[in-house]
């Protein structure tokens, strides 16, 4: 049962391609794949494209951030989730797993709260997302344990809960006619509201984190062993586990504090990536970003045009990932029991 | 080379579980650890490995105390054969046994050609050179426990250290892991193991220590500790020995 690494990633850049020209084609206003390139290749070579100016603008103004984004965020989301799936040698684990996105979330309804302007709610929850990720490692550390892994997910679990309870209480006081419907559509995830100036901070901060995990992906294999195993290999656990966290919590807070919370996404893509190259970190992390970016473009139009209102992306990861996860869970099982 | 525990408490930060114990293993002898459940076996074997800081007491490694070692370097020095376990993700045997290249490695680097020679050349030594490619979950406990070993010597230790490397073997493989535990010792390293069978011990040490409820009672040849009396009082049970006329080797059944 060989796996090479040809087969898989080719699929997954198949499902990113595909996911790009739906996004871009599909929607109120359909764009010919013959408009879409024109306007692309005009773009890139700097001439003006033979092609109706509403097109344009719906292929460059419209489409093109929120598309970006997309593929920005559901790349983060899968790769973040993939580190902490091998980190905490778990294959049930998500980005969320110490905190990260009930942290965000605290900083952004907060934000709210506060009538603060849109990229200091960003900036709330990016901070919110980190400081929850950090407070989750300093109380885990304090308590001396055998199990530094155990602790650490259980606390994630406890401060989860508590900053949940928070979101509630500023959810209860805020203002139900103007801040709670802000809230609430921030908390089910959108990349409706995505602006062009957006993007390069999204963009710099996925790739720095991705880029910290994949020049650690042999020792992430490593780490994926027993504690014990690994340190006996020759791995300094402690220091090399805060990196981890520490890029793959900067890859999660920086696309939720861009799209609000959105699940699954780096639960499902890390077991996918997984099925196609296996679980060696060097092939699994660039292969999970290109299906993670595709998967969710592919969600994303569908928010965009399969009702007459859009529908949130948290609902709709949900209602697609959860029968695929359970398919999954029957069809997959000995590929990490 | 030696790896020197001198007067040993053993423990964890809410329990001590050994005190006042001294070990000693050399490059090329075979050296059995046996207990009874709880004796304190795997804390020592920790202690030894430097996974476990002694509570009293130093473990040296050749000339200097074992925690002036890097993880790294430690590595590069004492291998350890953990119990079998089936692991969370379908890793190949070839990735396995190169995962033991690691401390030879930097933070940020793959197996090198010469990485992948040497983990080639110690699927082979063990035969098990045809698995390369087969997903670690998917292979037989006896499979495992080879490729755990192949991992280690792919370390280039001097010294291996083995929990229990037979208890979830069938008997066929516990007789292939104590003829390889003899030969790692013939190429020069020094190997610990811990085991529930004095017989193992018999076969495969040079010497044997005896550990009860974290105490010493007895450490030296395989043939002059391991006994009638020494095991009856060592396990707190009635133990037979039998004696093959032929060959005049010795083995103990209990009860």
């Amino acid at each position: 049962m060989t796996r090479s690494v040809g087969p898989g990633l080719a699929i997954a850049i198949g499902v990113l391609v595909a996911g790009l020209l739906l996004a871009f084609t599909v929607g109120r206003y359909p764009v010919s794949l013959a408009d879409l390139f024109a306007v692309l290749l005009a773009k890139a070579t700097g001439h003006s494209a033979d092609v109706a100016p509403a097109i344009q603008s719906v292929v460059l103004q419209v489409r093109g951030p929120r598309v970006l984004a997309a593929a920005l965020v559901g790349a983060a989301l899968a790769v973040a989730g993939t580190a902490f799936q091998g980190l905490f040698r778990n294959p049930l684990v998500s980005p969320d797993i110490l905190g990260a996105s009930s942290g965000a979330a605290l900083g952004a309804v907060t934000g709210i709260f506060f009538s603060l302007s849109v990229l200091a709610i960003q900036a709330f929850a990016f901070a919110g997302g980190l400081l929850a990720v950090a407070a989750v490692y300093v109380v885990g550390s304090v308590v001396s344990a055998r199990d530094p892994i155990l602790v650490l997910v259980l606390t994630g679990v406890v401060v989860g809960a508590l900053l949940g309870a928070g979101v509630g209480l500023v959810k209860y006081l805020a203002d139900p006619y103007n801040q709670l419907p802000a809230m609430t559509f921030w908390l089910l995830g959108s990349l409706a509201s995505v602006n062009v100036s957006d993007l390069l901070p999204l963009f710099g901060l996925v790739a720095l984190g991705t880029a910290v995990l994949i020049a650690l992906r042999w020792r992430m294999n490593v780490m994926s062993l027993p504690e014990e195993e690994a340190r006996s290999l020759g791995v300094a656990t402690g220091p090399l586990r805060i990196a981890i966290v520490a890029a793959a919590t900067l890859t999660t807070s920086a696309s939720v504090a861009t799209a609000g919370i959105i699940g699954w996404v780096g639960l499902v893509v890390p077991h996918l990536a997984r099925s196609l190259v296996g679980p060696d970190f060097a092939r699994l992390l660039p292969t999970a970003a290109i299906l993670g970016g595709g998967y969710l473009l592919v969600i994303d139009t569908l928010a965009r045009t399969a009702a007459e209102v859009e529908i949130p992306l948290g609902i709709l990861t949900a209602v697609v990932g959860t029968p695929f996860f359970i398919w999954l869970l029957t069809s997959m099982q000995r590929t990490w029991s | 080379m030696n790896i020197e525990g001198r007067d040993l408490a053993i423990g964890y930060p809410d329990r001590t579980v050994g005190r006042g114990l001294d070990v000693a293993l050399s490059t090329g002898e075979v050296l059995a650890l046996l207990g009874p459940n709880g004796s304190g076996k795997t804390t020592l074997l920790k202690t030894l490995l430097g996974l476990l800081r002694p509570k009293a007491g130093e473990v040296r490694l050749g000339d200097k105390p074992l925690s002036d070692y890097s993880i790294r370097e430690r590595a590069r020095v004492i291998a350890y054969v953990p119990q079998v376990h089936i692991g969370t993700f379908a890793f190949t045997v070839e990735a396995v046994v190169q995962m033991g290249r690691t401390a030879h490695g930097n933070l940020f680097s793959r197996p090198s050609a010469r990485d992948r020679a040497v983990a080639q050349s110690a699927l082979e030594r063990f035969g098990i050179a045809a698995l390369a490619n087969r997903p670690y979950t998917m292979i037989s406990g006896g499979e495992r426990q080879l490729v755990l070993l192949a991992r280690a010597l792919a370390q280039e230790p001097k010294f291996i250290v083995l929990d229990e490397p037979t208890a979830s073997l069938d008997f066929g493989n516990q007789g292939k892991v104590m003829n390889e535990i003899r030969d790692l010792a013939k190429s020069g390293h020094g190997v610990l193991f811990t085991t529930h069978d004095p017989n193992h011990a018999l076969r495969a040490a040079d010497r044997a220590y005896l550990l009860r409820e974290g105490t010493r009672i007895a450490d030296g040849p395989v043939a002059a500790v391991l006994n009638r009396e020494q095991l009856e009082a060592l396990y707190h049970t009635t133990v037979e020995r039998l004696t093959d006329p032929d060959s005049r080797a010795v083995a103990f059944l209990p009860g």
